[in-house]
């Protein structure tokens, strides 16, 4: 047994020797562990590093680090709130807008899912709204409307209200029905203003897209009806809702540019959706609609009677007739961001220029287009350039002595390696001129779902979603919230009926001289572009 | 230490100087996009050409599957790049950062005839570093050094302690 012992602890002892590891192995085991320590010591170096540089541009510009704004709530919420609203036309726009109220087709909620982004839209707030009428011309559009609004999926915890729905075949049927508190004009443009006239006069508030109006005489009228009125009224340019608008302002607001001379907003898109053919659907069928279904006569309203045409139906943005063709529908947008940002208002004189030059369909409006409006007492040229033949991108730039800012979906500053200013920095190598010293993208890397090139144009100016607490907001959905606090609480809505006319006066001085190719003018006293 | 046996310690300080390489550099790959909040794969996936191009679009179309992916990539960089220096699980991590690698080659390769938006920093044609990296990952799995010059040797150990009694059992 002794014996046995020994012998068992004499294989352990071995077997101890065989498997004890030696102190050189085991150092040599951890060659890693010094390259960790350098590794960590070299990244906060150059966190530290990188992160100075950026404190000394951010002092430098006055601006600390960006404060995201948070979605303001609604400040009232009583029972006896709830907004009964109507829209009027309901193509895609409509459905936009109708989501931004808290209505969602059941087939587009299924896409959503489907694409992980409903969770967005349910996360938004519920404006206790109930959409109540549908006026339509065309009965597929008017039978979406009403499936979205018998819906019950509604964001912000589900509880929406759902009361009864009703076709309206003709507006002013849904202007004297007393189910109806406001109504959203999402109709043609040259609907607009005398849709707008009539519903302020029947006491609706009025949300109503762009373009407002189609001539000049249509603008004093429908802002003489809005002044006169106690209505609310928003115009649909919800740029100012989006994150980064709120820093340009900041930005304009310290003066970080220095003295801006130069506006340059612009348009490029090169699709036939994106120059307004669409009539047809991705097989290259006639999308539906016939005079069967398509109250044609209202449809046309006070313009010329033509004959029923598919192609006027969905593409009525290419004649004059029903549009200002890029002026109505994209320039509005690029007015009232540079609008809302420095209060530049009516301009002194335009001149505009353009032509048919690659869309040689049946088309009126030019597919190529300039327009520069001249403010000498702001020392401030505001240049319009689009093509519709191009899709090469350029952005929307402020162009100060110090800087110059460009802003869309984001925004960045690049430092002018002329600058005054930054003169100092700039020699010192902190500014570098060559590449932006501030950039702000929230929504970088962030999926919206942007598929069609034309969504993507929007998306790229800033008009579809802002982010706010890291979630994509609709800035469709702020806008038209706003226009319901208002209506709510009180106060002006962003682009109020002062804003619009001002808008309204450069895009009809544009249009003017596009048509009269000549340079028109603004005259102050008697209030008439001449 | 067999594989002392087999190389001489030149060989053997080449190789451990090609893994702390790599692994700091995937590491730092993967820290840079922890650190950066807007860091997304998206750019990278849009600009994608050649075989996997449609599966890049299904990542983008899917804001899910996107998210994943970006967390896979910085956690998968992390944890690839930090074993390859510490020497831990070496094999597999070479053998993973190898096929990782391999994929970003396939997204955006130098192919004659695929156009990039986005200008790269040197002349390819077919091979690129990228790709290089990759191989030279591969080199490291098949000489792997972390059971010597890393922590994979505690477990070298560990595994022979456990087989050694067996073996006396069966002798």
């Amino acid at each position: 047994m002794a014996k046995e012992k020994e012998q068992k602890s004499e294989e352990k002892k071995s077997l101890a020797e065989k498997t004890t590891v030696s102190r050189r192995t085991i150092l040599k085991a951890l060659a890693g562990l010094p390259v960790f320590g350098i590794f960590a010591y070299k990244v906060i170096e150059k966190r530290s590093a990188d992160q100075y540089k950026k404190r000394q541009v951010l002092e430098e510009l006055g601006i600390n680090e960006i404060e995201v704004p948070e979605e303001k709530k609604s400040e009232t919420r009583k029972k006896g709130d709830l907004l009964r609203v109507g829209i009027v036309g309901y193509g895609n726009r409509a459905a936009a807008l109708a989501k931004g109220l808290g209505f969602i087709h059941p087939e587009e909620a299924e896409n959503k899912k489907r694409d992980d982004t409903l969770a967005d839209w349910l996360s938004q707030e519920n404006l206790n709204v109930a959409l109540t009428g549908i006026c339509e011309v065309f009965d597929l559009h008017a039978e979406k409307g009403l499936a979205t609004a018998r819906n019950e999926l509604h964001p912000g915890g589900g509880a929406g209200v759902n009361l009864p729905v009703k076709r309206y075949r003709h507006y002013h049927e849904m202007l004297e029905s007393n189910e109806i508190d406001a109504v959203v004009i999402v109709t043609p443009d040259h609907h607009h203003a005398q849709m707008t006239i009539d519903a302020v006069q029947a006491g609706k508030h009025v949300y109503c897209e762009k373009s407002l109006i189609r001539t000049e005489d249509e603008l004093y009228q429908v802002y003489n009806a809005v002044k006169n009125s106690g209505v609310v009224f928003q115009l649909g340019h919800q740029i100012s809702k989006n994150v980064i608008f709120q820093q340009a302002k900041e930005i304009i607001e310290k003066n970080i540019l220095g003295k801006i001379s130069l506006i340059e907003a612009t348009t490029n898109r090169n699709t036939a959706s994106g120059a307004w053919i669409r009539h047809l659907d991705n097989d290259g069928n006639p999308k539906p609609g016939n005079e069967k279904t398509i109250d044609w006569d209202q449809w046309l309203g006070s313009r010329p009677k033509v004959p029923f045409s598919i192609d006027r139906y969905y593409n009525w943005t290419k004649w004059f007739d029903y549009s200002t063709g890029l002026i109505g529908q994209l320039f509005t947008h690029e007015y009232d961001a540079v609008n809302q940002l420095l209060r530049i208002g009516i301009p002194k004189s335009v001149v505009s220029s353009g032509g048919i030059y690659y869309w040689k369909d049946n088309r009126e409006i030019p597919d190529v287009l300039q327009c520069v409006f001249e403010y000498p007492d702001r020392d401030l040229t505001l240049m319009y350039s689009a093509s519709l033949a191009c899709s090469r991108q350029r952005g929307r730039v402020f162009m100060g002595h110090d800087a110059s800012m460009e802003f869309g979906a984001s925004l960045s500053i690049t430092a002018d390696g002329d600058s005054t200013r930054y003169k100092e920095k700039i020699s010192e190598g902190i500014v570098d001129p060559s590449s932006p010293m501030f950039s702000y993208n929230p929504g970088s890397g962030k999926i919206d779902a942007v598929t069609s090139a034309t969504e993507k144009y929007y998306a790229s100016r800033g008009l579809t979603y802002t982010y706010m607490n890291g979630r994509p907001v609709d800035v469709t959905y702020l806008h038209i919230k706003e226009w319901i606090d208002c209506i709510r609480n009180g106060g002006e809505p962003t682009t109020n009926i002062e804003r619009s006319f001002e808008e309204g006066v450069a895009c009809m001085m544009a249009h003017k001289s596009y048509i009269e190719k000549r340079r028109v003018e603004w005259d102050p006293v008697k209030k008439k572009i001449v | 230490m067999k594989d002392n046996e087999r190389h001489t310690s030149l060989q053997l300080t080449v190789l451990v100087v090609l893994r702390f390489l790599i692994g700091w550099h995937l590491l730092y790959e993967g820290i840079a996009k922890l650190l950066n909040p807007y860091w997304s794969s998206i750019e990278f996936l849009m600009e994608s050409k050649w075989i996997l191009s449609g599966f890049s679009e299904w990542i983008i179309s899917n804001s899910g599957v996107l998210n994943t992916v970006d967390f896979l990539n910085t956690w998968g960089l992390i944890a690839i790049g930090a074993a390859l220096i510490a020497g831990l699980f070496m094999r597999t991590a070479a053998i993973s950062g190898a096929i990782l690698l391999f994929v970003y080659y396939l997204v955006n390769p130098p192919m004659i005839g695929l156009e990039y938006a986005m200008p790269s920093e040197g002349n390819y044609l077919i091979i690129d570093k990228t790709l290089i990296e990759a191989v030279a990952l591969f080199a490291l799995a098949v000489f792997p050094t972390g059971s010597i010059f890393g922590l994979d040797m505690f477990l070298t150990q560990f595994k022979k302690r456990i087989k050694k009694p067996v073996k006396k059992e069966t002798e």
